[in-house]
């Protein structure tokens, strides 16, 4: 038949190997969730979805604070979920004893979202704090969780 | 058996591939979570937003996001008269600690919270060289950071400007929109802290979701549709202005 077959045997022998090295090098190299879902490393999805959250969510603060969540009921602030003025509480829902929030400065907190400026919406209520308190804190005349002021005798 | 010189060289390849299996576990999201169950979206209220920026804060805790770099942002629109193709726009520090009174109160003024739009043919995800970004089957854009080489091309492709390369890791960054989060059935940390509800997280897969009926009621747009990038954050009572 051919002659000297011997060379193509050798040949057919190292091509044979550089396959396999590829083959193993390749199962070695890619992550096995590669390609599960499209083309990235699916595992990627559960990494990112295990991280730990920083704000607890409103529902998890209302299990315990349900006086809290009474009083807001009363006013408008019922909407304003309890960490947007307190801040990320979710270390003190897992562990209320040591993790305190700390005591809030209603000068800085209210005024995030009710000093007045030409962009917010009309209906919105919005006040110059440096006319309308003259430096007194807002929590001196308003409770921050039912804003309203309700003069007595009068709902 | 004794270990020659020749059996040692078929057995650490082998071991090497066992090992890389054993490494390879991977971790639990929720048990109870289905990926094909949700297509997430956001509906962002404009005439809603305060620009208190409570969510770039919120944000910045939450995904401890670096000084200086946004994964959420407010820009403040001011438009005067008929000039609507030349908007001023002003973003101090991303509206993190809220806006100064504007020198000119004429005109149209309002703001506009910006995030990445989880476009369902996001531009991003294909120019990515190495599969470090890609859309989730639930519609989430998300970086794998391990796998992430910080190339920039992502950041060049965004039409949104919403990547940015984080200095610490040198690896690509982007809302995830609070994956950690939603997959737990919490809300993102932007739509949870925001007072107005300016900021609405939305399943387009869950038929009960209100986002149905406030896009049959509503004229509602996504940010530069000309470029059909599919994206899934839609604004609500958006100005021509508005880029």
């Amino acid at each position: 038949m051919f002659k000297d077959i011997e060379h193509l045997i050798r040949l057919a022998v190292v091509i044979a190997i550089a396959l396999v090295a590829f083959v193993i090098l390749r199962a070695a190299v890619v992550p096995h969730s590669f390609g599960q879902y499209g083309h990235y490393r699916g595992a990627a999805i559960g990494e990112i979805a295990s991280r730990p959250v920083a704000f607890a969510g409103h529902d998890t603060c209302e299990a315990c604070h349900t006086d809290v969540v009474d009083q807001k009921k009363l006013g408008k602030h019922v909407v304003v979920a309890c960490e947007a003025c307190h801040g990320a509480l979710a270390k003190h829902a897992d562990d209320p004893g040591s993790v305190q929030p700390g005591k809030l400065d209603t000068a800085v907190v209210c005024a995030r979202c009710h000093e007045a400026n030409s962009a917010k919406p009309k209906g919105f209520p919005q006040v110059a704090t440096a006319d309308h308190a003259g430096g007194l804190a807002c929590d001196t005349c308003h409770q921050p969780h039912r804003p309203k002021i309700e003069t007595e005798g009068k709902k | 058996m004794e270990i020659t010189r020749r059996r040692l060289l078929v057995l650490l390849p082998a071991a090497a591939v066992a090992w890389k299996y054993v490494l390879a576990g991977t971790p639990e999201a929720s048990p109870n979570y289905q990926l094909t169950e949700h297509w997430w979206s956001m509906l962002i209220d404009i005439p809603k937003c305060i620009g208190c920026g409570s969510c770039v804060r919120a944000c910045a805790e939450e995904n401890d996001v670096p000084q200086g770099y946004y994964r959420t942002w407010i820009e403040r629109y001011h438009v005067s008269d008929w000039r609507i193709e030349r908007p001023e726009v002003e973003s101090p520090d991303g509206g993190k600690n809220g806006f100064p009174p504007h020198a000119d109160d004429g005109g149209k003024n309002f703001f506009v919270p910006k995030l990445c739009n989880h476009c369902a043919d996001s531009p991003c995800t294909q120019v990515c060289p190495v599969g470090a970004t890609f859309i989730t089957p639930d519609g989430v854009v998300l970086v794998d950071k391990t796998y992430c080489l910080g190339c920039r091309y992502c950041i060049q492709a965004c039409p949104y400007g919403c990547r940015f390369l984080n200095p610490r890791t040198n690896t690509a960054e982007k809302c995830s929109l609070c994956y950690h989060r939603i997959t737990k059935g919490l809300t993102t940390a932007c739509c949870e802290v925001c007072p107005t509800g300016a900021r609405q997280l939305a399943d387009l897969k869950n038929p009960k979701d209100p986002i149905h009926e406030f896009l049959r009621t509503h004229a509602v747009q996504v940010l530069k549709p000309h470029m059909a990038t599919g994206a899934k954050v839609f604004y609500n009572g958006m100005d021509g202005s508005v880029r």
